[in-house]
């Protein structure tokens, strides 16, 4: 029965939500900011005629100008266009953390929720991960698994998963006190069915919204790392690497490293614009003000 | 009426911004008070009722809130056009008032000294070490046991009847002229409901203060209130001294509410219910407000809106074809 | 301090317990999983398979893990963190040297964010839906978007190179002076705190407006109250509740902060250190670093648990 209404129910629900988030103020800038960056570093190559990668002597250090618009670097290289295919390294490990981190998350918070035995050694699993301050847990599995796209977003999951499941676990533990899962029990459902039909669909709200603030932690992070020496290395262009080998000019040739910053800024605004307008919508608890 | 009310209330309406556009929470609501008197206002959640009581003090959220026509005259003035300065003045001083839930009330992280101190300081300017004295007094005015140890407890730490009477001392610090008790038993067990009616009785006698009750509680009405205020939709349904409703109810709502209330002297299995529940107030209902859950409603009653109109001596009513009948 | 508060401090440590030991197995986990031999390292590139292996015997690396991870245990139990192989020195004297920057740092940026941060919120919680607070958040927003390091070398370009008001980089201890010491932390510590401040200010402000719609306020608004002072007296100290538990995270964030801060303004703290032990692959200062860094993230994390105590008479008293 109470699957039945559920299933019901949900296009319309899933329709009202839809149409609240694209008329949420916050939620229509963050959105169109990301959406402008992603297209931009899909399209890369027709956007920009230069090669990231060709180093050309004679036009070392070029202020920026109608020919390149962010400049070129200490290799003659165009900035605006490494900034374009940089976009694809940082916004790929963004996305790649919040799937990884999200996937194991929701599976470890919802295991905890729903298995109590498991819930003990869980949770001071996640209170040990989290006793690290997360960039330093990535720095430190960054640099054991070396500098592959592959192992930093591995080391960045890791780094976030904690308060992922930590999440995760909370909102599951309110939902299976609820009568529909009760009933679902009585009715004989298994914990599987129950986990899958019940408890991560509602979850998904709050999931979701801190997955978005994880992928803006993953776009610093990965910034951050890379300007430890830690990062993707070069030559392959990430805004954050772009800003490390732009450092030792920065005062002469602010440009190398001015416009990768402003990328990285700009990308997390506009995830932190999608998260707070997400969390409105979909977790009216938090929902102080429309 | 002979001399000048205490408090009087005309055509008040109060409205709240939604998502939608405003909202219409009470409209043309009008009564009046005089000095030592004691007012009922009855009706379902959602009635208008705690709204119109908030809005006597304007303690509803400002940038949410307007009020498009209505005047709240208390002692001469018009509480509506006092500037804020002047309000808080008469708040918490002349008007004091009573919550429905005195867990949430009271503030968690201080003394019940400090709360009952922060009305006396503010209004009497009494300094700390007279505040507490009198907090103490305040305390065994309102029969808390053991006040001199009891002024220095956290909230949390008193039971629902205590706090509930904590609240209550606040109110009366500054021996207010009128007293709003919104709700101020419901929260509370039947045996402490009885106490806490009583205490304010008492304590309305010895002050001689105006007392406005307001409750879903006919029978909490009936043993306290002298005048009644019935409230159906953001609207005043009927009005008529408590004597003369109970006898004699005039709208069908009331009606309704008075067989809903258990008699004491028969065992009764199941008692008659009003059919229907209160509508949504952003669905605007044509002609009377009650009619779609009124046995007796006729054609006219779902086209035109009714006005309240006097139906016998001191006793309005919104029930053109019952005040015809009775006619 | 009663007897309530003792036991809940007894239950938190006991808590801090498992955790600790968690703590001491990632790492050690952690440098395992790390690519190359710490023998061959130490060795150095001339020596032969004989000198490795004896120094792998040594470091007790021919055992098995369990056996080293209880042998580790054991050593740490014991007070000794192992000794770097960089800077030749017991890891914990390293630490010891380094400490006080770090602290320093985090204290300083701790100190500008906090009231920063709370004011700010307050404030654009007490305006709430007008401008004000629209540019409030607006700010906040760009706090938490802005990576800390870029916006750093900008402010020491500005600051530093061009207007030429405070020093690019370089640490003065506090035994120097507490002026020169403030003076070169001034700004790596608020660049370190605009994260946070941003962060502290959306809070603080949903828990004021969360606050400011409860009950008590409407008591405390009827009694006469004005919005200020109920704001001073009545919802402050409830604010601070919820803000006193995101201090633990705030203290998280700025030690995590400060490895970056520290690196551009070359102090020498934790946080360089542990980056240079990173990249030199000096395997036990790395292990003692981090493992030295999550200890003293719990006990703040305690210290915090005591405030809040203070702060929440519901805690306090039964």
């Amino acid at each position: 029965m109470a699957e039945e209404t559920d299933d019901a129910l949900a296009p319309r629900r899933r329709f009202q939500l839809i149409r609240r988030l694209a008329r949420h103020r916050s939620f229509r800038i963050g959105f169109i900011i990301v959406a402008a960056l992603t297209l931009a570093a899909i399209f890369a190559p027709l956007i920009s005629k230069f090669d990231p990668f060709e180093m050309r002597a004679r036009i070392r250090f070029r202020p920026p100008q109608a020919a390149y618009w962010f400049g070129t670097d200490n290799f003659g290289r165009d900035v605006f266009t490494r900034c374009l295919y940089g976009a694809r390294l940082s916004l790929t490990i963004g996305l790649g953390t919040a799937l990884l981190s999200g996937a194991i998350g929701a599976a470890a918070g919802i295991a905890s929720a729903q298995f109590r035995r498991i819930d003990a050694v869980m949770m001071r699993l996640m209170d040990g991960l989290m006793a690290f301050p997360a960039i330093i847990l990535a720095i430190g599995l960054a640099a054991a698994m070396g500098p592959q796209i592959g192992s930093l977003i591995i080391a960045l999951s890791v780094a976030y998963i904690p308060r992922t499941a930590r999440i995760v676990r909370a909102s599951a533990l309110v939902v299976r006190e609820l009568e529909f899962v009760d009933a679902a029990r009585v009715a004989g459902a298994s914990s599987l069915r129950i986990i899958w039909r019940h408890l991560l669909p509602n979850c998904m709200g709050p999931l979701l919204v801190q997955l978005t603030f994880v992928f803006a932690y993953a776009i610093l992070a990965e910034a951050a790392l890379s300007f430890l020496g830690i990062g993707p290395p070069p030559p392959a262009p990430s805004w954050g690497n772009i800003i490390a080998e732009g450092r030792d000019q920065a005062v002469d040739s602010w440009w190398i490293m001015f416009f990768p910053g402003l990328a990285i800024s700009l990308a997390t605004l506009g995830m932190n614009l999608l998260g707070d307008g997400l969390r409105d919508v979909l977790d009216p608890r938090l929902k102080v003000e429309t | 009426m002979t001399a000048e009310p205490l408090l009087s209330v005309d055509n008040l309406t109060v409205q709240f911004r939604t998502d939608t556009g405003w909202l219409t929470a009470i409209e043309d609501v009008g009564f009046s008070l005089g000095a030592g008197e004691t007012l009922g206002i009855v009706g379902e959640s959602g009635s208008g009722k705690s709204v119109t009581a908030l809005s006597l003090l304007r303690l509803h959220a400002t940038a949410t809130t307007r009020i498009p026509t209505g005047t709240i005259t208390f002692a001469g003035q018009n509480l509506l056009r006092l500037p804020s300065r002047a309000l808080r003045r008469i708040r918490g001083g002349e008007i004091a008032m009573i919550f429905q839930d005195p867990m949430s009330s009271l503030n968690p992280v201080l003394t019940i000294a400090d709360q009952i101190g922060e009305t006396l300081a503010l209004h009497q300017g009494l300094d700390r070490a007279a505040a507490r004295r009198r907090a103490i007094e305040l305390l065994d005015l309102v029969r808390i046991a053991d006040a001199a140890h009891r002024v220095d407890a956290y909230p949390h730490q008193l039971s629902g009847g205590q706090r509930q009477r904590v609240m209550i001392a606040i109110a009366i610090a500054c021996r207010p002229k009128l007293l709003i008790a919104d709700e101020p038993t419901t929260a509370l067990d039947v045996t402490i409901q009885a106490q806490i009616l009583d205490l304010l009785r008492d304590l309305q006698a010895e002050l001689g203060m105006s007392v406005i009750l307001i409750s879903h509680d006919l029978g909490v009405i009936a043993e306290f209130a002298r005048r009644v205020l019935v409230m159906y939709a953001g609207r005043v349904v009927e009005a008529a001294p408590a004597t003369t409703l109970f006898r004699r109810p005039m709208h069908p709502y009331t009606s309704g509410l008075m067989q809903a209330i258990p008699p004491l002297d028969a065992d009764v299995h199941r008692l008659p219910t009003i059919q229907g529940s209160i509508p949504d107030p952003a669905r605007r209902i044509p002609g009377c407000r009650f009619s779609p859950r009124c046995a007796e409603a006729q054609p006219t009653c779902r086209i035109t809106a009714p006005s309240l109109v006097p139906v016998g001596p001191d006793h309005l009513a919104r029930c053109p074809p019952r005040a015809g009948a009775a006619r | 301090m009663n007897l309530r508060v003792l036991n809940r401090l007894a239950l938190r440590l006991a808590q801090a317990v498992p955790v600790l030991l968690v703590v001491a197995v990632v790492t050690f986990l952690l440098m395992h999983l790390l690519p190359g031999d710490p023998a061959v390292v130490i060795a150095g590139p001339e020596a032969g398979a004989e000198a490795i292996e004896r120094i792998r015997h040594q470091l007790g690396l021919d055992r098995s893990l369990p056996e080293q991870l209880l042998l580790w245990l054991a050593s740490l139990a014991r007070g000794d963190f192992g000794r770097s192989l960089m800077l030749n020195q017991p890891v914990l004297v390293a630490l010891g040297e380094r400490l006080p920057v770090t602290l320093s740092l985090t204290l300083v940026s701790f100190a500008i964010t906090v009231p920063v941060g709370v004011a700010l919120g307050v404030l654009a919680a007490r305006f709430r839906n007008t401008w004000l607070d629209s540019a409030v958040m607006f700010l906040a927003l760009v706090g938490v978007s802005v990576p800390s390091f870029w916006i750093a070398i900008l402010s020491v370009i500005l600051f530093s190179v061009i207007l030429g008001w405070l020093p690019a980089s370089g640490y003065v201890p506090l035994s120097d002076g507490l002026l020169p010491w403030l003076l070169a932390l001034l700004q790596p510590a608020a660049m370190l705190a605009l994260f946070q401040i941003g962060f502290l200010a959306r809070m603080a402000r949903s828990a004021t407006l969360d606050v400011l719609d409860q009950d008590y306020i409407r008591t405390a608004r009827a009694k006469g109250v004005s919005e200020w002072s109920t704001i001073a007296k009545h919802a402050f100290r409830n604010t601070l509740i919820p803000v006193v538990t995101a201090t633990g995270i705030i203290l998280s964030l700025l030690m995590g902060g400060s490895v970056v801060i520290e690196q551009v303004f070359a102090l020498p703290g934790v946080g360089r250190l542990i980056v240079q032990a990173i990249l030199t692959r000096d395997y036990p200062l790395v292990q003692g670093t981090l493992l030295a860094l999550a200890f003293l993230f719990v006990a703040i994390n305690l210290l915090v648990d005591v405030i809040y105590t203070w702060v929440d008479p519901r805690v306090r008293y039964g």
